[in-house]
C-alpha cells in the first residue's frame, strides 16, 4: 500500500524496515528535515545524541561489532560528514557493517560551494563498500535497502548515504523495498567440491598444521564450526587481534595471539609448521612481519569470503573462497580424526619461556609502580573473563588484548587495521547499546582518552554503563617505546601534561577513583564493577613501560624480542 | 618480476561515479593508466571500460580482483595483445600549404594506409585507424617534416578472441541466482 510522505519520513520507515532500533547522531542544517521526521519516531528509533560526529561513527562501530547488527550513524553535511571519515575508514579496514546517513545541500546548489557543502561521495568512495547520493525522495527506499544489504552481506563494511536536502523534503509514494540480490555483486562465493576435497587432503596429510583464526570467524558466526574443525584435526590455533574472541582463550588448542606483540609460541611455530590454515584473516603486516621470510616452509590454505584477499600479501597454495561457516562445515566430514601430540608439545617450551620472561613479571609484579598488564589481568579476572573488552589504541591496547581473557563471542572491540586513537570511549558507548546485558570494560591511555573525551557527555546523558579504565603514564606510550627502541630515546613530543581526570569525571557525574598502590587495585576494581553505571578508574601506571614481546618492524615474525637491552 | 603490457576489459552497471572507483584502484596500486576508453557495451545498461597499463601479471590479477570487488562492477579481466583484437584511431591536422609543397606528405599518408578526410586552404585532416605502432609511426614521419598542427590518438578499444562471451555467461548465471537468492547472513547470534 502506497502512502504519500516526505523523503525524510521515508528514511525513518526504511530504517524501521531494516530492524534498526538505535541511531547515533548529531543534527545540523542540511539534515534538519530528517531530524524533524525522527522526532515522530522516538518510540521506535532510539537516537543517541553524541558530542562529536566522530563519536557517532565509532559508537555505531562498537554497536555493530558487539551485536553483529548494522550500526547506524546520522550526521549533517560538510563538517558533520567529514568528521565521520576516520570512523568510516576504520570500519572499512576492520570489516564492520555500518550505514552512515549524512545530510547534503539541495540538488539545485550542488557543486556551487554552497554553505556546508563537501563532495562526500568523492571523499568516501575509496573507504566505503558503497557510497551513494540520494537526490530524489523516490530513491530513499531503494537506496536504504540496498545500503543495508551491502553493509551486512558478504564481507561486511561501511556504506554512506549522502542525503540531499531536496530529497528529504520532497514527497514520494512510499513503498518499502527489500534487497537480497544485486547482479554485479556476489557476496558469498561458493567453492567447488573439488576445492573442499583438496583442502581436506592437505589437512589430512599435514603433520604440523597451524590454524590462523581471524575476525571472519566471528563475522560469519562460525565459532562452533571452527571449534569442531580444530578439535577433529587436533590442530593448534593462533588468533589475530580482531579474532581473539573467536576461540575461547582457555581452549587447549588456542596458542594465543599472532603478530608483532602477540605470543611467542604461535609466532615461532608459524615458521615450523608444514601447513598454515588461515580462516577469515588477511595476513596483515602486523601479523606476518617480514613477508619474504613468512612461513616459507609451509603450504598455505586460505579460507576467506573476499576473493581480493587471496594472494594479496601471502601467496597461497589453495584458496577456499566462501563463507567459513559453510566451508569449514563442508571440510569437516572429509577430515580424519588426528592426534598431533608431539607437535602440540612443541609449543610448550615457547609458552613457558614467554610466561617466565615476560608474562609473570607483567601481570604479577611484586614491587615498583603499577603495570598495565596487571591492571588488565585483574579486571579480566574480576569479570570472570566474560566482559566485553573495548580498547583505545597504543600500549593500552596491546596490553589489554594480550592479558584479557575471552570466553564469550564478540568480546573484543578494538581498532585493528586503522589504529584509530580516540576509538575506545565512543565504541564502548556503542557496545553498551549493542549488548546491554554485558559488562563493557574500556581500556585507554591518557592520550587516546583525550581525543574523544567529549563523549563523557553522552555517557552522562544516556547513563551508558561504560567501565573506563584509564592507564595513565603521562606519555604517548607506544610512540615513546619506539622512540626508546629506534630513535635513540629522543622523546619528541611524547611526554604529556595531564589534567585532573577525576575532576573531569565528577563534572560529568561519573564516579571515579585513582589507584596508585598495588594493594588498592583489587578493591578499586571491585568498587568499579559494583557501582551501577559508568565509572572511571584511573591507574597511575609505570611511566616508561614497554610492550613485550615484540617483533621489530621488518624482522621475521619469529624474531621476537623478549626483553629490550 | 617482469612487466607486460596488459589490456583490461571491465564491465559495470551504468551508474555515476564508477570510473572514479576504477581509476582509484590504479592510483592506490601505483600503476599508470596508458589509455582508457569508456562506452556503452552491447548489453543494455552495461558499460565497458578498456584500459591499458604496464605491470606485472601478479599486479594485473590484483588490480582486476580489486576492481571486481566494487559493488557495481560486473566483471574485470586482463589480456595480453595476442588474446584480443585491438583498434586505435588518430586524427592529425596538418598545414595545407605544406601538404601541397612537400610530396613526402602524401606519400607517407598512402604508405600508412591513412585517409585525408578534410582539405581546406589552411589545413587538412588525416585519419588513421590501426595499431599503436602504425599510428605512432605515421605521426612521427609527418612530425619530422614539420607539417603537424595537432595530433590526437584515441584510447585502445578491444574485443576478445575467445569463442565464449564471459559477460553473457556471468549475467545468465546471476539471473539464475536472482530467482534463488542466497540467504542473508543471520544477525548476531543471541548469547546464552
Amino acid at each position: 500500500m502506497k502512502q504519500r510522505i516526505s523523503g525524510a519520513e521515508a528514511l525513518m520507515r526504511s530504517l524501521e524496515n531494516e530492524g534498526v532500533d538505535v541511531l547515533f547522531g548529531y543534527p545540523g542544517g542540511a539534515i534538519m528535515p530528517t531530524y524533524d521526521a525522527l522526532y515522530d519516531h522516538r518510540d521506535t528509533l532510539n537516537h543517541i545524541l553524541v558530542r562529536h560526529e566522530q563519536g557517532a561513527v565509532h559508537a555505531a562501530q562498537g554497536y555493530a561489532r558487539v551485536s553483529g547488527r548494522v550500526g547506524v550513524a546520522i550526521v549533517t553535511s560538510g563538517p558533520g560528514a567529514m568528521n565521520t571519515v576516520t570512523g568510516i575508514a576504520d570500519a572499512m579496514v576492520d570489516s564492520t557493517p555500518m550505514v552512515v546517513v549524512c545530510g547534503q545541500v539541495g540538488a539545485s546548489v550542488m557543486g556551487t560551494d554552497a554553505f556546508q557543502e563537501v563532495d562526500v561521495i568523492g571523499v568516501t568512495q575509496p573507504i566505503t563498500k558503497w557510497a551513494y547520493q540520494i537526490r530524489r525522495a523516490e530513491d530513499v527506499a531503494w537506496a536504504v535497502s540496498r545500503a543495508f544489504y551491502i553493509a551486512k552481506s558478504g564481507r561486511p563494511g561501511p556504506v554512506v548515504l549522502d542525503f540531499a536536502k531536496n530529497a528529504q523534503t520532497g514527497m514520494v509514494d512510499y513503498e518499502p523495498a527489500k534487497f537480497d540480490f544485486i547482479r554485479s555483486y556476489r557476496p558469498v562465493p561458493v567453492p567447488e567440491d573439488e576445492v573442499i576435497r583438496q583442502a581436506a587432503d592437505m589437512i589430512n596429510q599435514s603433520e604440523h598444521p597451524l590454524v590462523l583464526v581471524g575476525q571472519g570467524v566471528e563475522l560469519g558466526n562460525a565459532r562452533e564450526e571452527l571449534r569442531q574443525f580444530i578439535e577433529k584435526g587436533d590442530m593448534p590455533a593462533g588468533c589475530t587481534l580482531l579474532g581473539l574472541s573467536a576461540l575461547p582463550s582457555e581452549h587447549p588448542l588456542n596458542m594465543g595471539m599472532l603478530g608483532m606483540h602477540g605470543n611467542l609460541a604461535p609466532n615461532v611455530m608459524t615458521q615450523q609448521c608444514d601447513l598454515l590454515i588461515a580462516v577469515g584473516m588477511r595476513f596483515d603486516d602486523r601479523v606476518t612481519g617480514k613477508v619474504e621470510t613468512y612461513a616459507r616452509q609451509a603450504k598455505v590454505i586460505h579460507f576467506d569470503i573476499d576473493p581480493s584477499e587471496i594472494n594479496k600479501n601471502i601467496t597461497v597454495d589453495l584458496a577456499v573462497v566462501g563463507d567459513c561457516k559453510q566451508t569449514l562445515a563442508r571440510v569437516l566430514p572429509l577430515m580424519k580424526e588426528c592426534k598431533h601430540k608431539a607437535w602440540l608439545e612443541g609449543f610448550l617450551p615457547y609458552r613457558d619461556k614467554e610466561q617466565k620472561c615476560v608474562i609473570d613479571s607483567a601481570i604479577h609484579p611484586t614491587e615498583g609502580p603499577l603495570l598495565m598488564g596487571e591492571v588488565v589481568n585483574a579486571v579480566s579476572e574480576a569479570t570472570g573473563h566474560k566482559a566485553v573488552l573495548v580498547t583505545d589504541v597504543g600500549q593500552n591496547q596491546m596490553f589489554a588484548c594480550r592479558y584479557f581473557k575471552y570466553s564469550e563471542p564478540r568480546s573484543i572491540i578494538t581498532s585493528g587495521g586503522c589504529g584509530t586513537m580516540g576509538f575506545g570511549l565512543p565504541a564502548a558507548i556503542g557496545a553498551t547499546f549493542g549488548a546491554p546485558e554485558r559488562t563493557v570494560c574500556m581500556f585507554c591511555g591518557d592520550g587516546g582518552l583525550q581525543m574523544t573525551i567529549q563523549e563523557l557527555g553522552t555517557i552522562m546523558e544516556q547513563h551508558a554503563p561504560v567501565k573506563i579504565i584509564l592507564m595513565n603514564n603521562n606519555y604517548l606510550g607506544n610512540v615513546r617505546q619506539w622512540q626508546y627502541m629506534f630513535f635513540n630515546k629522543r622523546y619528541s613530543f611524547t611526554p604529556m601534561l595531564n589534567p585532573d581526570y577525576e575532576k573531569i569525571a565528577s563534572a560529568y557525574g561519573i564516579p571515579s577513583r585513582t589507584v596508585v598502590d598495588r594493594k588498592d587495585l583489587d578493591g578499586a576494581i571491585k568498587e568499579m564493577l559494583e557501582t551501577p553505571g559508568a565509572y572511571l578508574l584511573q591507574c597511575a601506571v609505570k611511566e616508561e613501560e614497554n610492550v613485550l614481546p615484540m617483533t621489530p618492524l621488518g624482522a621475521s615474525i619469529d624474531d621476537m624480542l623478549l626483553e629490550i637491552k | 618480476m617482469k612487466e607486460n603490457f596488459y589490456t583490461m576489459i571491465i564491465y559495470s552497471e551504468n551508474f555515476a561515479g564508477i570510473l572514479n572507483q576504477i581509476t582509484a584502484v590504479f592510483t592506490r596500486r601505483q600503476v599508470n593508466i596508458e589509455s582508457l576508453n569508456v562506452c556503452a557495451s552491447s548489453t543494455p545498461g552495461v558499460h565497458k571500460y578498456t584500459i591499458t597499463c604496464n605491470c606485472t601479471e601478479e599486479m594485473a590479477k590484483m588490480l582486476t580482483k580489486q576492481i571486481e570487488k566494487k559493488i557495481d562492477v560486473l566483471q574485470a579481466h586482463y589480456f595480453t595483445d595476442d588474446e584480443i583484437f585491438i583498434l586505435e584511431a588518430c586524427l592529425i591536422k596538418v598545414s595545407t600549404p605544406h601538404l601541397l609543397e612537400n610530396k613526402d606528405v602524401s606519400r607517407i599518408v598512402r604508405m600508412h594506409g591513412a585517409r585525408i578526410v578534410e582539405v581546406n586552404p589552411t589545413y587538412s585532416i588525416i585519419e588513421k585507424k590501426g595499431m599503436t605502432e602504425d599510428i605512432l609511426s605515421l605521426f612521427q614521419r609527418l612530425n619530422e617534416l614539420g607539417v603537424v598542427l595537432q595530433f590526437v590518438r584515441s584510447g585502445r578499444i578491444a574485443v576478445t578472441k575467445s569463442t565464449t562471451e564471459r559477460l553473457d555467461k556471468y549475467l545468465e548465471e546471476m539471473e539464475r541466482m536472482r530467482s534463488h537468492p542466497q540467504p542473508l547472513p543471520k544477525e548476531g547470534e543471541k548469547r546464552g
